[in-house]
């Protein structure tokens, strides 16, 4: 076996710090599966309370948008400005809307 | 948690190469420099320089490394703490410092190295560590003073690093400087009550300020003048400000703590400055510096042979782990199927 092989996976980290609150990535660990996973999240990622919940997940599971693509993707969102409260005046008689 | 605020050189052997002029592709390279200029972040699958790649990789994983290393002086001294209450303080702290270490193992792995190489580096004696590392740890007032003064020069350090421009080093710096805080307060803390104590116990503090304080110093580098990667650093914002910078600050800080604690800085020329409105201090034996970061220092070899045994003795957990997994795996295939 070669040594690339024996390292254990990759898992990224989600922790949710409060209840009502969602779980946010807090990090990434390498772990042999899942249970060990999350116990090593509770050691490396919530030594004091920081979390109710925590999530693991093997970070290779994870598909990402390409940085590349990042103008296509997100580029059309920013001429409509139309979608934002912001965009219509109201007659300030009319107070909060 | 520690770093050297300076990032030395690894071993010759290592895949390290010196800063050459760039040869990438001119487009990129200015939109990245833009980048950085507008103080912008850069994060993992962002195009960067294979220089700032290669900075960051060899920085974080010495910063990694240290905190590693940084577990074993004070580890030393878990079994003998005089107290339950300054025993469970002590474990908490080291586990912090093993759990620094591994934020920023993840840190340096998103810039495409593996945990294996890195730990491959510095258990061949070719990565480097804080130098800090390389002392003994004497009496149990060296734990205070590596938490009041240690840490407190780590921090200074680290406090600039959450501004770092690489996004996944940044955020783990602001993790660890979150949990810092309690590692300096607890060693100021523990030396406050010896000095309360007997005129032996007040002695051995003075003793340990004695012997760590040059050498706190010189955890922020070499003067800016014999810095050359710095300038470099600078303006790739990884480092924010200059070590002689940090040095001055972390010499203001320290002065007044000492005399609440009521011990004397080992520096016959430490005075206030009225001019420059900062202190002046002495001549740091840079030499003797070198001369541990080289591997001479007192302690390097036990070091390193401590952490590989660590390293070595559990190789039959982290197989074990693997293979449980795998068997697991292939139970639940078979009841699948």
């Amino acid at each position: 076996m070669t040594t690339a092989l024996k390292e254990w996976p990759l898992w990224e980290v989600f922790v949710r710090s409060k209840q009502g609150l969602e779980h946010k990535h807090c990090g990434s660990l390498h772990a042999a599966d899942a249970a060990q996973a999350l116990e090593m999240a509770r050691d490396v990622y919530t030594r004091r309370q920081e979390g109710v919940s925590i999530w693991v997940v093997e970070s290779k599971a994870i598909t990402a948008s390409n940085p590349d693509e990042k103008g296509e993707l997100f580029d059309p969102a920013a001429d409509k400005i139309y979608r934002h409260p912001t965009f219509y005046e109201i007659p300030e008689e009319v107070g909060h809307m | 948690m520690y770093t050297q605020s300076f990032n030395v050189p690894d071993a010759p052997g290592g895949k390290t190469v010196p800063l050459a002029p760039s040869t990438e592709d001119p487009a990129l390279q200015a939109a990245f420099d833009a980048r950085i200029d507008a103080d912008g972040r850069i994060e993992p699958q962002d195009w960067m320089p294979e220089a700032y790649r290669r900075t960051l990789v060899r920085q974080i994983s010495q910063h990694a490394h240290s905190e590693i290393v940084g577990m074993l002086p004070e580890g030393n001294w878990i079994s003998r703490a005089p107290s339950l209450k300054r025993k469970a303080i002590l474990i908490a702290k080291v586990q912090d410092e093993g759990g620094h270490g591994l934020y920023l193992y993840s840190a340096a792995e998103t810039l495409g190295t593996s945990r294996d190489q890195m730990l491959e580096g510095l258990h061949s004696g070719r990565a480097k560590y804080s130098s800090i590392f390389n002392y003994p740890t004497l009496t149990w007032a060296d734990v205070g003073v590596i938490g009041w003064l240690v840490d407190g020069a780590a921090i200074m350090n680290q406090i600039p690093l959450c501004r770092c421009s690489y996004g996944p080093y940044a955020r783990a710096m602001v993790r660890v400087c979150k949990e810092e805080s309690f590692h300096q307060r607890q060693g100021y803390e523990a030396l406050l009550v010896m000095m309360q104590g007997t005129a032996e116990q007040k002695a051995m503090v003075q003793d340990a300020v004695n012997r760590w304080w040059w050498k706190c110093l010189a955890m922020f580098g070499p003067p800016d003048a014999d810095s050359p990667n710095s300038a470099q650093g600078m303006r790739w914002g990884i480092k924010r400000i200059s070590n002689d910078d940090l040095r001055q600050k972390f010499v203001d800080a320290t002065v007044p703590q000492a005399k609440v604690l009521g011990v004397t800085l080992p520096d016959p020329d430490l005075k206030w400055n009225e001019e420059r409105q900062h202190h002046d201090y002495g001549q740091i034996d840079w030499n003797e510096f070198w001369e541990t970061v080289n591997g001479n220092g007192p302690c390097n070899k036990e070091r390193l042979a401590t952490r590989v045994k660590a390293y070595n003795d559990g190789e039959w957990v982290r197989d074990a782990a693997l293979a449980h997994a795998r068997k697991q795996q292939q139970r639940k295939m078979k009841e699948a199927a």
